[in-house]
């Protein structure tokens, strides 16, 4: 039975078993590979990917829960060549050191801030519970703050 | 192949497009003695570091380390451009290929006792590391890469090119190269107003005679040294484009899922393959001496195929070993804690535990291998690719000319990724050597990482230390199991009876370098047990260690940065508490202060850290900055709540849920100041690690009472009410 779901705007068929998580599917039958392994039980969050809007990990999410859904993967998050705020704000902030947790920080952040456009701190601690093992989290909390305050200026 | 001798040289020719090549050995002690290479340098493999400057004025500098996210090859780009003159915006990096030509000998060099710069000479016994074994390797550990590979080569190379572009142009307009300036990859003649690109110039440059000793600039005119540039590698790393070993793919490839052998140095005695062979997508079960490996059309098919098989391991002998029974031998080791002064008004003793530690990198281990007769391709994420290729070849049993390995960026290093850590590739290429000729890529999962690590040693400290009746210390002696060398046990005090003395108490535990190595456990151990002789004399914890350092003025500078940076002294609300520590290792001294608050429950929020960070100088500002911030909150993770324990001769901990990492919630704001020394250039991937668990505990104590004598505190009730 085949999966039909759209990734990053582009509609896809894929004919795999229902049960496979979709962090594989989007890694190895798409070839998005930005998107990372991480741990494999939902713990760490290297391979959030946004579904129909919402953050979620992708390791242990089968992808017949995605099935007739959109899925944003980090390298759909710019939009028309531009860089999502987040991103620019990670850029700026110079947040990445190894790299590797950082495509699914920046999609769980841009979840976050899709719900709660002005976190607090506290917001920010229970909404963002990704690991990164070379310990970005004070850049990774500067550069929301960034973002939140830049939307609070523009509306 | 040439070998890396200690003649150092230079070299320079031109590309094909007409481009200008200039390398330089990776360090020149004996900078008269030199040689010109030809053209064909690079193909030959004689360079060592690489500056091209092509037609279209763009300056590539080619890099013999790693990126692991410690923004290394953006701080040697900045080393080498600043003695260039170029325009920053026009440098790009590259890492440089596993070949025996880029091998750094620096750390070798500081192992073998020769050509050691004075300022290492404390960390010459680098212990763990076994420098001297490593000749021959391309690493990326020790905190080497910018006070070696940047002080004495990239800096070299810059300054020797700019000379050779200067006389090019100078030859080319009839004028004196004295009277030419290099700026912004421009070379100008002030006098005539004429100017050219290094663009322009490359191609005659590289025709000139390479100058043996180039002058370096004063650090007072530097433009881009010392300022905070982006990092080079970071674009790729918000959008999903960097590429890290485990997304490398090639047509055809399969992949593996392994169980290893729980108990190190266990074999496979058997295994029933029929449950996976049975299942979709699976090729083969592949049987290797310490694993078994399911090779399937996808991860996830190998992985759940995997989870069919039952297969039986032997324990190697050590099925009785557990975390009680190594600690037991280490406190049998230890004995008696070390004798006092007669004399002494007062004696303070203390056991200070540190436990197992995975590196837990964010990218489990991966490795692709396609085997073909007698030659191999891997591509992997490593911090020495050399050493990597030799194991690759060890394993298949072929030579290392025949092994292509391509490197990719590491997720995390910490030390996993070190010489004689690579049972990834080991492995990887035995899986794919069973399947040759197709590519398989081996990907770990996170328990195979948790659970065959090459651990951070458990160790146990006993302590003991005298006061007379003014407080004043006559002795601080120790005992340690675990090991330990010259730099970790170095205490500056000025205290007259400093010993410290290891005791062997020898386990089965697979053990490798982690973030700061030695000095992990024995910052810990020291500096907790300072701040003990401090309470006992009745003194402030600051104040008494700033007492002992009168004579040596880099630390007391330091300890008193860091006081001042967090108000030490100043009223805190009840139930708060400032602890300070200071250690030095590879070259660079950090204290650092630790603001906690401890609920009457027991809750403990850490709030801040500040760090004051003499490593003589910084490159990239910035970046510098990320290592000590990142190095707090490794540290702090690992403080907090970190233990790997041994049951049945088997890791217990398996994965996140079990070896937990901090969230954003736990982090701390960080305050990290740079002292500008005289000193040589200190490293920075690890020095932010070893102070903060002591000062952790400190600030813990000032804050209830409590002392924590074991990693992680998460063991100590911190309840007060």
């Amino acid at each position: 039975m085949a999966i039909t779901l759209t990734v990053n705007g582009n509609a896809h068929s894929l004919d795999v078993e229902p049960e496979m998580p979709l962090l594989w599917a989007l890694r190895e039958t798409l070839g998005l590979t930005g998107t990372k392994f991480g741990c494999g039980i939902s713990a760490c969050g290297a391979c959030t990917v946004h579904l129909d809007g919402r953050a979620v990990r992708s390791c242990t999410l089968p992808i017949s829960a995605a099935d007739g859904k959109q899925v944003i993967t980090i390298e759909g998050l710019a939009q028309d060549g531009r860089l999502h705020q987040v991103q620019q704000a990670w850029i700026a902030h110079q947040v990445p050191q190894c790299g590797y947790c950082q495509s699914g920080m920046i999609m769980a952040v841009a979840g976050l801030l899709a719900q709660i456009p002005h976190p607090t701190d506290d917001e920010i601690d229970a909404g963002l519970t990704n690991v990164c093992r070379c310990g970005t989290f004070a850049r990774v909390r500067a550069a929301i703050h960034q973002v939140a305050g830049a939307e609070g200026t523009a509306s | 192949m040439r070998k890396w001798t200690r003649r150092a040289f230079v070299g320079a020719g031109t590309i094909a497009g007409g481009g200008f090549l200039l390398g330089v050995a990776g360090f020149t002690f004996a900078p008269g003695r030199h040689s010109l290479v030809s053209a064909d340098a690079g193909a030959k493999g004689q360079l060592t570091t690489w500056i091209t400057i092509t037609p279209d004025n763009i300056v590539t500098i080619l890099i013999p380390h790693c990126e692991m996210g410690q923004g290394t090859p953006t701080a040697l780009a900045m080393m080498a451009a600043e003695e260039l003159e170029a325009d920053w915006s026009l440098v790009r990096v590259q890492e440089a290929p596993a070949l025996d030509a880029y091998a750094n000998g620096y750390i070798i060099r500081t192992a073998g006792g020769n050509y050691v710069p004075a300022v290492l000479g404390r960390g010459v016994d680098y212990g763990a590391y076994k420098l001297a074994e490593w000749f021959g390797f391309q690493v990326t550990g020790g905190s080497t890469a910018v006070r070696s590979t940047g002080e004495y080569g990239m800096r070299v190379a810059g300054a020797a090119a700019k000379e050779m572009l200067l006389t090019a142009a100078a030859l080319q307009w009839g004028v004196g190269a004295a009277e030419c300036t290099a700026k912004g990859s421009t070379v100008t003649h002030a006098a005539s107003g004429r100017s050219a690109t290094f663009g322009a110039l490359a191609h005659s440059a590289a025709a000139q005679k390479v100058p043996t000793s180039p002058a370096l600039k004063n650090p007072d005119r530097f433009t881009i040294r010392r300022t905070s540039p982006a990092r080079l590698d970071i674009p790729s790393k918000v959008d999903g484009s960097a590429k890290y070993a485990i997304d490398f793919t090639t047509p055809g490839m399969l992949y593996a899922a392994l169980e290893i052998a729980p108990v190190y140095g266990g074999t496979l005695i058997s295994v029933d393959t029929a449950p996976a062979e049975a299942m979709p997508g699976v090729k083969k079960v592949v049987k290797l001496k310490e694993a078994v490996a399911v090779v399937a059309d996808s991860f996830w098919r190998a992985r759940r195929a995997l989870a069919a098989l039952k297969p039986e391991f032997s324990d190697a002998g050590h099925g009785e070993v557990s975390t009680a029974s190594i600690f037991d031998a280490f406190d049998k080791a230890l004995g008696a804690p070390p004798e006092m002064p007669k004399d002494s008004a007062k004696v303070v003793t203390a056991d200070y535990r540190a436990p197992f530690l995975a590196h837990a990198t964010m990218s489990p281990m991966v490795c692709t291998a396609k085997v073909e007769a007698d030659r191999a391709e891997v591509w992997t994420g490593v911090q020495d690719p050399l050493n990597a290729r030799s194991v690759a070849a060890k394993a298949l049993g072929i030579s290392a000319e025949n092994v292509q390995l391509t490197n990719f960026l590491l997720g995390g290093g910490f030390g996993r990724g070190l010489p004689f850590n690579f049972d990834y590739v080991d492995l990887g290429v035995r899986v794919a050597k069973a399947m040759s000729p197709i590519p398989v890529k081996t990907i770990w999962t996170r328990e195979n990482d948790i659970q065959h690590d090459y651990y951070r040693g458990a160790a146990l400290s006993r302590h003991a230390g005298a006061l007379d009746a003014n407080g004043t210390p006559l002795a601080a002696q120790s005992n340690y199991t675990g090991g330990g060398n010259g730099e970790a046990v170095f205490m500056p005090y000025a205290i007259a009876g400093k010993i410290a003395k290891e005791k062997k108490a020898a386990h089965p535990i697979r053990l490798g370098q982690w973030r700061s190595v030695l000095n992990s456990q024995h910052g810990f151990f020291k500096e907790s047990f300072i701040d003990e002789m401090a309470h006992a004399a009745g003194k402030d914890p600051f104040e008494f260690r700033r007492g002992l350092l009168g004579d040596q003025p880099r630390f007391k500078a330091a300890l008193e940065k860091a006081a001042a940076l967090s108000n030490w002294g100043t009223p805190l609300p009840k139930g708060e508490g400032r602890g300070i520590a200071i250690c030095e290792s590879f070259g660079t001294i950090v204290s650092e202060v630790v603001h906690v608050a401890v609920s009457p429950e027991g809750r403990l929020k850490v709030l801040h850290v500040y760090a004051a960070v003499d490593c003589g100088d910084v490159v990239n500002l910035d970046s510098a900055t990320a290592q000590v911030e990142g190095g707090i909150i490794f540290a702090l993770s690992a403080a907090l709540l970190s233990e790997i324990t041994i049951a049945q001769g088997r890791v217990v901990e398996k994965n996140f849920r079990d070896y937990p990492m901090i969230h954003i919630a736990d982090a701390p704001k960080v305050t990290t100041a740079f002292i500008r020394s005289d000193a040589q250039y200190g490293g920075l991937g690890e020095p932010g690690v070893p102070p903060l668990a002591p000062a952790l505990v400190n600030a813990i104590f000032a804050a209830t009472g409590i002392r924590v004598r074991e990693l992680p505190i998460k063991k100590t009730p911190l309840k007060t009410a």
